[in-house]
């Protein structure tokens, strides 16, 4: 990544983060934390709302402090500075969506230790300008998201017969035999795994179309 | 509760976490390292054995932070650091001692070692113990669970991806992907345990 940040290079980053380099599929980081709350739309978009507004602010404030980090204790300096923008969204939670803190349960505190999160941080807010420290941990973020969305969705649907909440027409109704498993622990294993399987075929067959 | 029926309890969830509430299987914590170093048995046992040593130790350290520390200071927002900091320093010196007084352990683990400060699991095991209110005994029960339950997760797994080695998987399914499908089997197969425990 080049530390000039003209408008070719921030697209860039969005096409890296969203799909070249995609945390999921390409460089399964950071799964465990979010994967848990995929049971339902909804936990899983304040997850990952969650975990946007971490890994950017603290990849731009790890990019900002670059220059008086000692290098030996980075990864300390890092950690802490994660924690603070986690702690800021679990009070904010707790004071304004209480039901929802508790569905969350510990895994908003887990975000600390998502790899990803780190990962971020190590590899572009270290070397990189605050702007494309955050730029890059905004799209690295939203590229996670949108594959958890999608597993959310299929979990929610199969699983539940609702979207957010409520009830769909005919997945909803008795017609719709519940896919009891896919709400379970299994069933985001291997929702994961089929969209896993989908995007690395897509991206190999795109990648020998190239050559 | 007296100390007897404390014990008891304390056993049930230490059986609970190793099966049935599998932390790895039912709650996803720690499947960074399951899916990256779980190709050979011998790696995986290393890294099972330090996990079940540094669950143990950091729940109970934490345990006592949290009730001795934070609770009587009104402080329970800052634990994330708190714990943080306390599983950092505790690997850390773990490293260092065992580098001092067993050469033969350290070889062992030592390259493990500070891979476990950022497992999710550590950190999850002890946010799991606060928010469930387990008492002393209890969180020996299910830090040593746990623990255990991440061993013989890791275990099974390495065991079953060695002998995938030579089978033909589809190019996009190799690696991660067919971790997490055999994860997703074997989360069912101890979901199985369930009617086992039922008694309790």
């Amino acid at each position: 990544m080049s530390p000039a940040g003209g408008p070719s290079d921030t697209k860039k980053l969005i096409v890296e983060g969203l799909w070249r380099n995609n945390p999921i599929f390409r460089q399964v980081l950071g799964i465990c934390s979010t994967l848990a709350v995929t049971n339902l739309v909804l936990n899983t978009a304040v997850m990952c709302v969650a975990l946007v507004f971490t890994v950017s602010l603290s990849s731009a404030t790890v990019s900002f402090l670059r220059t008086f980090t000692p290098r030996n204790i980075r990864m300390m300096v890092e950690t802490l500075i994660i924690a603070f923008y986690v702690i800021i969204v679990d009070v904010l939670l707790k004071a304004y969506w209480p039901e929802m803190s508790t569905n969350l349960g510990p895994y908003v505190g887990l975000i600390i230790t998502n790899c990803i999160v780190m990962g971020r941080c190590e590899a572009c807010g270290t070397s990189n300008p605050p702007k494309t420290a955050f730029i890059d941990g905004f799209f690295n973020a939203l590229g996670y998201t949108f594959i958890l969305l999608i597993v959310a969705t299929f979990r929610e649907v199969l699983g539940m017969g609702t979207f957010m909440g409520y009830a769909l027409p005919y997945f909803g109704t008795p017609a719709w035999d519940k896919w009891i498993i896919m709400v379970m622990p299994p069933g985001a294993f291997f929702m994961l795994a089929i969209v896993v399987w989908i995007f690395r075929s897509i991206q190999i067959a795109k990648e020998e179309g190239v050559k | 509760m007296n100390l007897g029926a404390e014990a008891g309890h304390a056993l049930a969830v230490c059986v609970a976490a190793i099966f049935t509430q599998n932390i790895l299987l039912a709650y996803f914590l720690g499947l960074c390292p399951f899916i990256g170093v779980s190709r050979e048995v011998k790696t995986a046992f290393g890294l099972g054995l330090a996990v079940i040593f540094v669950m143990t130790s950091t729940t109970l350290l934490n345990w006592l932070a949290y009730h001795y520390v934070l609770e009587p200071l009104k402080l329970e927002f800052f634990r994330f650091i708190l714990f943080i900091i306390i599983i950092a320093a505790f690997v850390q010196f773990v490293e260092m001692a065992i580098e001092r007084f067993s050469p033969f352990l350290y070889h062992q683990l030592g390259v493990f070692l500070p891979l476990i400060t950022v497992n999710c699991a550590i950190l999850g095991a002890s946010l799991f113990m606060v928010i469930r209110d387990y008492s002393f005994i209890v969180t020996v029960g299910y830090g040593l669970g746990s623990g255990i339950g991440w061993f013989l997760a890791i275990m099974a797994m390495a065991g079953i991806r060695q002998r995938l080695a030579n089978d033909r998987i589809p190019r996009g399914l190799q690696g991660p992907g067919i971790t997490l499908i055999i994860a997703g089997l074997m989360a069912l197969a101890f979901i199985g345990f369930t009617g086992v425990l039922q008694g309790q």
